[in-house]
């Protein structure tokens, strides 16, 4: 990027300013021998046009909506339309829930992201015994497509687009949403939105596990099918790095490990449903985990465009420039979150969010101030929603697009990355691909150890969490929390037990009879679970028949 | 009522903390070792060996599914290493084995190889003792991986498996570390995956120019996949052959014999190991012992004898 | 002829949620004090985590929850370790817990509760200080 005259230049001022430096530094050591970011990667004193020397400016950083995409997927950015704010809600039951929505649609809140508590993740209705103490509790209950109804009361689907945090049982609550739609006389080419529905990091990371990997993959080779034909609009699938790293990845491993994932989930689709990788890869999208190094998040989001886009383009010879873009939605970092001094996650959030936006983010979450010790308050939740609004209006970081480009620093964190997050993409290709690397425990050996250094390095006080390990006052101040009712399973209950009692249960029953014989064959599945859940079987009902067709998954190795 | 006898109705509270204080070493376990010890001798016991990764604790979570749908009680023993550097342990091997954490007729006990040098498998004969004082059918020992520990555990099972996987090629290591000699059963587990016909025929070939031809028991190898339940009914089926083999050919009574030699081989050596490092504390004898061998006044083999000369004298351990 | 007694922990994962990151921090930081630490692994009931401590003869239980449903699954675990007569082990919690159910916690037996953020060196101290490996004559059963 730079002529030889200018590095010259660059040399000599470099050997001045080293000079200086030492005498500075006999006189006052540095705060620390070494300095790295959230990740441990080592961060120097200063970059100059020597870390970037070998970068190419048409071929690395280019220009936004043009191929590498490192500056951004589309030509206008935020100066056309800003990123989505989307915050991920839910609790109690689905009315409850529903009032949330309106209340954040009525504050500027620009498209949907629902949370559904654990047995509706597990696949599992309010009234099984495992589900006990746990209904509504981290999100909404969904148990049959009646709740599903009174979720999307008086939401305009047409509107609004939604994104549906659910993966193993995906297929049922899409179809959920796609039998809502159709009862409101509104076309599925008209509804968009985003089902998670990326089970290999289930088997990594987040671990709401139902089915064994193989079965996993074909229902989600089913949606993307049937979304690609269907449902235009919808993105079947969010390959997500936002759980990894919640588990306690570094930035490069959440990075590698989730386009090893998408790597694997275009492979499944090309050799079991032989479509056109053009056909599909433009719905694939992408969650990512903003954390706390400001500059190591956004070099880390413009790596993860630029190597997605080289590999739609060269391993998989997609031809379409936009199978070439990564979309992607971003959410702050829980796990960046303490319980001390809690009103300070709020600054946290606030670098992160911004990190998002340096980065390129479609849509954004920002986590409230109170989630490490409960669901959001709506007190919470408003500020939180309100800090994106603040960076969107009022500070001006997104008049321009990508201004951290040219940064030596960033450009130089970029590549590095990039450069680590190969190596492990490389890796587990010689192991045979994710599912193989899953199988040997390689992903979660590698998160189980970053997770356990960091945490080393915040009880040696090499990393600082302020309040916890520094300025850490004893004083306990908490915000009012959410309360969830403890008489809602009851009522969530009965509720399911109502639908039960007056549904045609022949037809249900005929209807889940039929997804057991289409699991056998490689049909598609979605027209089968449709069926069902417009017949009102339950959530669980559907999934039980999975799990007594395909067995259900039980972990094969952990790593500690 | 003491720990032995509560042990022997089956109590799990009194049987883990006699596990505990036999682990622990307790003054008072080996008084209630000995009201158990008559009452040990029922339970068959299979011993399971393999490099880790071999998916060992996914095999003995289907063979407790197996041996449950034949109303067998099980008891399973899981070892794990401890950590060199802190002396503690991470045990997780039964993670794998906890759908069966609520079956009464299942006990799972994880054990951690602490500074056992060697010891480990006097502790493992005790748990074992134990476990089929308690009543248990059937008990399944898992090791940590392959090496001598493992082998001198494995004397203490009527079967012994030995589970590789294709594709690595820990299953190489794991036939170089003498466990060709006293396996009998080879399990070929996750079986799905390249590589396993490879297995197979070098581990044929190995077994046909070691095994003596006349020997009553020839190894047999069997493919699995704990994982997907394939296989299992094979294996119990041949798990079943060699007991009653060894039954019906007579060797069960010289096994039991030779067990028992062991274990009081075993037993003396470390009673009488105790004995002189607490002679070495409590009174001066062996240090001058020593001081005498280092300045060449006596030799070694002297020196052991009059040791043992005066630890007969005072007739007790 | 003592070895040194140990503390025997299970870290456990009650419930249905998956994140297990700060248990098998946890664990590991338990191994590295000299305990022997027994992890449950994911989605486990109360019924299933009581049996692991009895058969392995636990001093000390900890349990994990991010989903909200520890004021059911917390007293429980209590709940069927006196019906084991086994109220000696002592049990500490974690996780996504509401300041105001704390307390409520602690009455139900929980003998301390660990928030986001808190230091694993606190909680190998806690330990330490209040937990002590059985011993033999000393057990109140």
């Amino acid at each position: 990027m730079f002529t030889q005259r200018t590095l010259g230049q660059v040399r000599k001022g470099g050997n001045e300013w080293e000079r200086e430096l030492e005498r500075s530094v006999e006189q006052k050591p540095e705060r620390m021998e070494r300095f790295s970011t959230v990740s441990d990667v080592e961060v120097k004193r200063i970059y100059t046009p020597e870390d970037v020397k070998d970068t190419d400016f048409a071929r690395d950083i280019g220009y936004p909506g043009i191929f590498p995409f490192t500056r951004g997927c589309q030509p206008s950015m935020y100066r056309g339309r800003e990123w989505t704010f989307r915050m991920f809600s839910g609790m109690g039951s689905a009315a409850d829930t529903n009032k949330r929505w309106h209340l954040l649609l009525g504050q500027g809140e620009t498209g949907l992201s629902t949370a559904f508590d654990f047995p509706t993740l597990m696949g599992y209705d309010s009234d099984c015994p495992r589900a006990r103490g746990e209904c509504g509790k981290c999100g909404v209950a969904i148990d049959t497509l009646t709740d599903f109804e009174i979720l999307t009361d008086s939401i305009p689907l047409d509107g609004v687009t939604t994104s549906m945090t659910i993966n193993p049982p995906a297929p049922v609550l899409w179809a959920m949403y796609l039998a809502v739609a159709e009862k409101n006389g509104i076309g599925w080419d008209k509804i968009g939105g985003t089902i998670q529905n990326d089970m290999l990091k289930e088997f990594i990371a987040q671990k709401t596990l139902m089915l064994p990997p193989k079965p996993s993959i074909r229902l989600i080779s089913d949606t993307v099918e049937f979304g690609t034909k269907y449902v235009p609009r919808w993105n079947t699938i969010s390959i997500s790095g936002y759980h990894i790293r919640e588990a306690g990845s570094s930035a490069v491993q959440e990075l590698a490990f989730t386009l090893a994932d998408g790597i694997a989930y275009v492979q499944d689709v090309l050799e079991r449903k032989k479509l056109d990788v053009d056909s599909f890869a433009p719905r694939l999208s992408f969650f990512f985990n903003s954390h706390l190094d400001f500059f190591e998040e956004i070099a880390k989001f413009r790596a993860a465009r630029r190597m997605w886009a080289k590999i739609m383009r060269y391993r998989f010879k997609a031809e379409d420039p936009r199978s070439w873009w990564m979309r992607f939605h971003t959410q702050t970092a829980g796990c960046s979150l303490v319980a001390q001094q809690p009103y300070n996650n709020v600054i946290r959030t606030t670098a992160e969010a911004l990190a998002a936006v340096m980065g390129g983010t479609q849509s954004l979450h920002t986590n409230s101030l109170d989630e490490t010790l409960a669901l959001p308050s709506e007190f919470a939740v408003t500020i939180a929603l309100r800090t994106q609004q603040i960076i969107a209006d009022e500070i001006g970081v997104a008049n321009t697009i990508d201004p951290m480009a040219g940064s030596y620093f960033v450009e130089s964190l970029t590549n590095e990355i990039e450069e680590r997050a190969w190596e492990y993409i490389n890796r587990i290709d010689d192991m045979g691909g994710m599912l193989a690397a899953i199988e040997m425990g390689f992903p979660q050996r590698e998160i189980a150890d970053a997770a356990y250094h960091y945490q080393q390095q915040i009880e040696g006080g090499e990393k600082v969490v302020i309040g916890v390990n520094k300025y850490s006052t004893g004083e306990q101040v908490y915000p009012p929390l959410l309360q969830i009712s403890e008489g809602l399973e009851e009522e969530q209950i009965a509720r399911t037990m109502e639908v039960k009692r007056t549904r045609d249960n022949r037809k249900a029953i005929q209807s889940l009879n039929a997804l057991r014989a289409a699991c056998k064959t490689d049909k598609n599945m979605m027209p089968y679970v449709l069926e069902a859940v417009k017949a009102y079987a339950t959530e669980q009902e559907i999934c039980d028949v999975w799990r007594d067709v395909f067995g259900e998954y039980r972990e094969s190795s952990v790593h500690l | 009522m003491g720990l032995a006898k509560r042990v022997l109705q089956g109590d799990v509270r009194a049987t883990a903390r006699l596990l505990r204080e036999v682990e622990e070493e307790l003054p008072g376990a080996i008084d209630e070792l000995k009201v158990l010890y008559p009452h040990t001798g029922k339970a068959h016991v299979v011993g399971i060996t393999g490099a880790p990764g071999s998916g060992k604790s996914t095999l003995i979570d289907v063979l407790i599914d197996a041996y449950r749908k034949e109303n067998k009680t099980v008891g399973v023993i899981a070892i794990d290493p401890s950590s060199p550097f802190s002396g503690g342990a991470i045990l997780g091997d039964r993670i794998r084995m906890q759908r069966h954490a609520t079956d009464e007729g299942v006990f799972i006990r994880s054990l951690a190889t602490r500074g056992w040098h060697g010891g480990l498998s006097k502790a493992a004969a005790n748990v074992i003792h134990i476990m089929d004082a308690m009543g248990r059918d059937v008990i399944l020992v898992e090791t940590v991986g392959v090496g001598q520990a493992e082998v001198d555990i494995m004397n203490f099972a009527h079967t012994s498996l030995v589970a590789l996987v294709p594709g690595t090629g820990d299953w190489v290591q794991t036939l170089k570390a003498g466990i060709l000699e006293i396996a009998d059963i080879f399990v070929i587990n996750k079986a799905d995956k390249q590589g396993v016909n490879e297995v197979e025929v070098e581990l044929q070939a190995m077994l046909q120019m070691g095994a003596p031809s006349a020997a009553a028991w020839k190894p047999r190898i069997l493919l699995t996949e704990a994982i997907n339940n394939k296989g299992i009914d094979d294996l119990m089926e041949v798990i079943r052959q060699h007991r009653e083999s060894l039954i019906a050919s007579g060797r069960y009574e010289a096994y039991l014999r030779e067990r028992s030699r062991l274990e009081l081989v075993e037993v003396l050596k470390s009673s009488l190991m105790d004995r002189v490092s607490r002679m070495a504390t409590e009174d001066d004898y062996v240090e001058k012992l020593i001081d005498d061998l280092a300045s060449r006044r006596v030799d070694p083999y002297s020196a052991a004898s009059d040791v043992l000369k005066r630890i007969v004298q005072e007739g007790k351990f | 002829m003592t070895s040194g007694r140990k503390l025997r922990i299970l870290v456990a994962k009650p419930g249905l949620d998956g994140h297990d990151r700060g248990a098998k921090i946890l664990a590991r930081a338990y191994r590295d004090a000299g305990f022997e630490v027994i992890y449950s692994g994911l989605h486990q009931t109360p019924e299933q985590i009581v049996h692991v401590a009895l058969q392995e003869d636990v001093d000390l239980i900890g349990l994990s929850c991010l989903s909200g449903a520890h004021m059911y699954l917390f007293p429980r675990v209590i709940e069927l370790l006196k019906e084991n007569k086994a109220e000696d082990i002592t049990v500490i919690g974690g996780g996504i817990i509401p300041v105001d159910d704390i307390p409520k916690l602690k009455k139900a037996g929980i003998k301390e509760v660990f928030l986001p953020g808190g230091s694993l060196k606190d909680m190998v101290d806690w330990a330490k200080a209040n937990v002590e490996p059985c011993r033999y004559g000393e057990r109140k059963e």
